[in-house]
């Protein structure tokens, strides 16, 4: 069985994963919602920048992270101001670090949703009297629900199996900051082989069930 | 100026000119869908956009609506809709605008309960179209906890015009609202279509490349090519026009209105009475005394100088030769005056006959057309 140690870690994991899921959809949702209607020269920069976590190493991310929130960043001095403390090397630095760098595998289903809808259902909206809001809530969000279970899934499969920004943001703070991925780490450079098969045997059938459900459903598609 | 929105106080502007019915005057659009249009609609009853696919009518339909941009102006029933001069442009759910989409899209979401109740609860709160009539009249009661993807096309498309109309629109907007059903369901929906002609109070504009449907429905046609208006007034006026291209194709033709005077059951047939005599068209299932509209196509129609004798053809009408148009080829056009002065008639006739009856203007003939050809 797992020892105390992995045991926290596994729970602080699945904190981690499941706060920075709710924070995903909560602020993917709307920018996912504008990157597909959007119909200024800002929408393609920003929807580059959103996905540079695809392509840069996690340590580059984490670098700079580190960098803007510690004491001396710009937005470690407003987290001071806000009372809220220095981030880095707290529980409160990695949701943030894995907010941003699981951005994009939230966007990227939940914008392929809206984008599928068509204008039809909206332009009907408007003729009903429904304004942009009421568009969003009750046409956007109800017709978007699969893309949003998807996207819910990736975010925490991907929050789970991450490494770089969490070991430069956070550190290796038993029941702070030392989630399942670097707990597996430290067992691999102490040679405990038998605490790392745990580990790693356990990530393992968890992606791999996570990607069955997500192509299960989508093998067949239930009618809404 | 940049566009605006507009506070309800806004919204109650009159129109320029005290026009209270539809104005609307629109440019926009690129390429083949380019349009410059300049219409008044009457207040009440339907009025067709009509003209070949690509004519722009559906571009101008939208614009109307609000859903695509155009430039210049829209004005109903003594509100300002869109008015660049001055930087207005209401968005198109403070409208009061009805559209009725050519794929009748419900939500796919919601039961068919839920897509009338969508509209309907965001209507204002008393508006001039009795909610409870309208869903008896489109029977959608028996469907209401069905969902959207249980429905066939008609169904469909009943739903689709009821939730429209449970929106309280000011002005009803459809875009070629048969045109993805087969004739079977065509033949469904039109009679609910008709009692929505007789019913409503609000102005209606059905963009149609079906002259069929349009005869059948409209009261004012316009004929829009290439983006542009050909002709608008009213359909009985416009169809008996020579100069128009419409009167030069096998569609060409004119619509006569009659009243039942008598039913010929064992024959299956009925006859209409209409100036210059006594129109047999198949078994129309109206009271008598009902007025019934008549298309009479212009190829149905031949003419003879004196009344003839036994002939397979039953109707035989007096009328007087009003004008001749050359079609080219072979092909003239007569118009005619049923009676002495009545209503206009419609004969394609060869270049030949019009030289060897000598046809001209004020020349008394006999009109005979073919009975099978005369059901609307």
């Amino acid at each position: 069985m797992l020892s105390h140690a992995d045991a926290l870690a596994v729970a602080l994991t699945v904190e981690l994963a499941g706060l920075t899921t709710g924070l995903l959809l909560a602020i993917g949702t709307p920018i996912a919602w504008w990157l597909s209607n959007a119909r200024t020269r800002w929408r393609a920069p920003v929807a580059a920048l959103l996905s540079l976590p695809l392509v840069l190493p996690p340590t580059v991310l984490g670098f700079y992270l580190l960098i803007l929130l510690g004491p001396h960043g710009p937005l470690g001095a407003a987290t001071q101001a806000l009372g809220l403390g220095v981030l880095p090397f707290t529980f409160g630095g990695l949701v943030v670090g894995s907010t941003l760098y699981s951005l994009p595998y939230v966007l990227q289903p939940l914008k392929n949703t809206f984008d599928g809808i068509g204008r039809t259902p909206f332009e009907l909206a408007a003729t009903l009297g429904a304004g942009p809001a009421a568009r969003f809530f009750t046409v956007a969000l109800p017709l978007a629900r699969p893309g949003i279970v998807v996207a819910a899934v990736l975010g925490f499969a991907h929050t789970v199996g991450e490494f770089g920004v969490v070991l430069m943001i956070g550190g290796n703070i038993p029941g702070k900051t030392r989630v399942v991925s670097v707990a597996l780490y430290d067992h691999v450079e102490a040679l405990e082989y038998a605490d790392a098969h745990r580990l790693a045997g356990g990530l393992l059938v968890f992606s791999f069930l996570v990607l069955l459900a997500i192509h299960s459903s989508r093998a067949a598609p239930k009618p809404i | 100026m940049p566009p605006r929105s507009l506070s309800d106080e806004d919204l109650r502007i009159r129109a320029p000119g005290g026009a209270t019915g539809v104005r609307f005057r629109l440019r926009g659009g690129r390429g083949s869908f380019a349009i410059d249009v300049d219409l008044d609609v009457p207040r009440a009853g339907i009025t067709a956009l009509f003209g070949p696919s690509g004519a722009g009518k559906s571009t101008c339909l939208r614009m109307v609506s609000g859903l695509d941009r155009g430039r210049g102006e829209v004005h109903v029933l003594g509100e300002c809709w869109q008015d660049d001069a001055r930087g207005v442009f209401v968005p198109v759910h403070r409208r009061g605008v009805g559209f009725v989409f050519q794929d009748h899209p419900l939500f796919r979401h919601l039961s068919v309960g839920g897509n009338l109740a969508y509209g309907r609860r965001r209507a204002a709160a008393r508006g001039r179209i009795d909610p409870d009539q309208v869903i008896d009249r489109f029977g959608v009661t028996p469907l209401l906890d069905r969902r959207p993807d249980e429905l066939s096309g008609g169904e469909r498309q009943r739903v689709a015009m009821a939730q429209a109309l449970l929106a309280q629109p000011r002005l009803l907007l459809m875009d070629e609202p048969l045109a993805a059903l087969d004739a079977r369901r065509k033949a469904e929906i039109l009679p609910y279509l008709e009692r929505l002609r007789d019913d409503l109070s609000i102005p209606v504009v059905y963009v149609s490349h079906v002259m069929e449907e349009v005869a059948r429905l409209a009261d004012h046609i316009v004929l829009l090519d290439a983006g542009r208006v050909v002709a608008s007034g009213a359909i009985r006026d416009v169809l008996a026009r020579l100069d128009l291209p419409i009167a030069d194709g096998d569609e060409g033709g004119v619509l006569v209105d009659g009243i039942v005077q008598e039913h010929d059951e064992p024959n299956g047939l009925s006859g209409l009475a209409i100036e210059g005599g006594t129109l047999w068209v198949g078994r129309v299932d109206r009271p008598l005394g009902a007025r019934v509209r008549v298309r009479a196509l212009a190829r149905d129609v031949s003419l003879a100088l004196a009344e003839p004798g036994r002939s397979t053809i039953l109707n035989v009408l007096r009328a007087r030769v009003v004008e001749v148009r050359d079609l080219g080829a072979d092909r003239v056009n007569v118009r005619l005056a049923l009676g002495d002065a009545g209503p206009p008639l419609i004969a394609r006739i060869t270049r030949r006959s019009l030289v060897l009856l000598d046809l001209r203007p004020g020349v008394r003939v006999y009109a005979q057309m073919k009975s099978a050809a005369l059901v609307l």
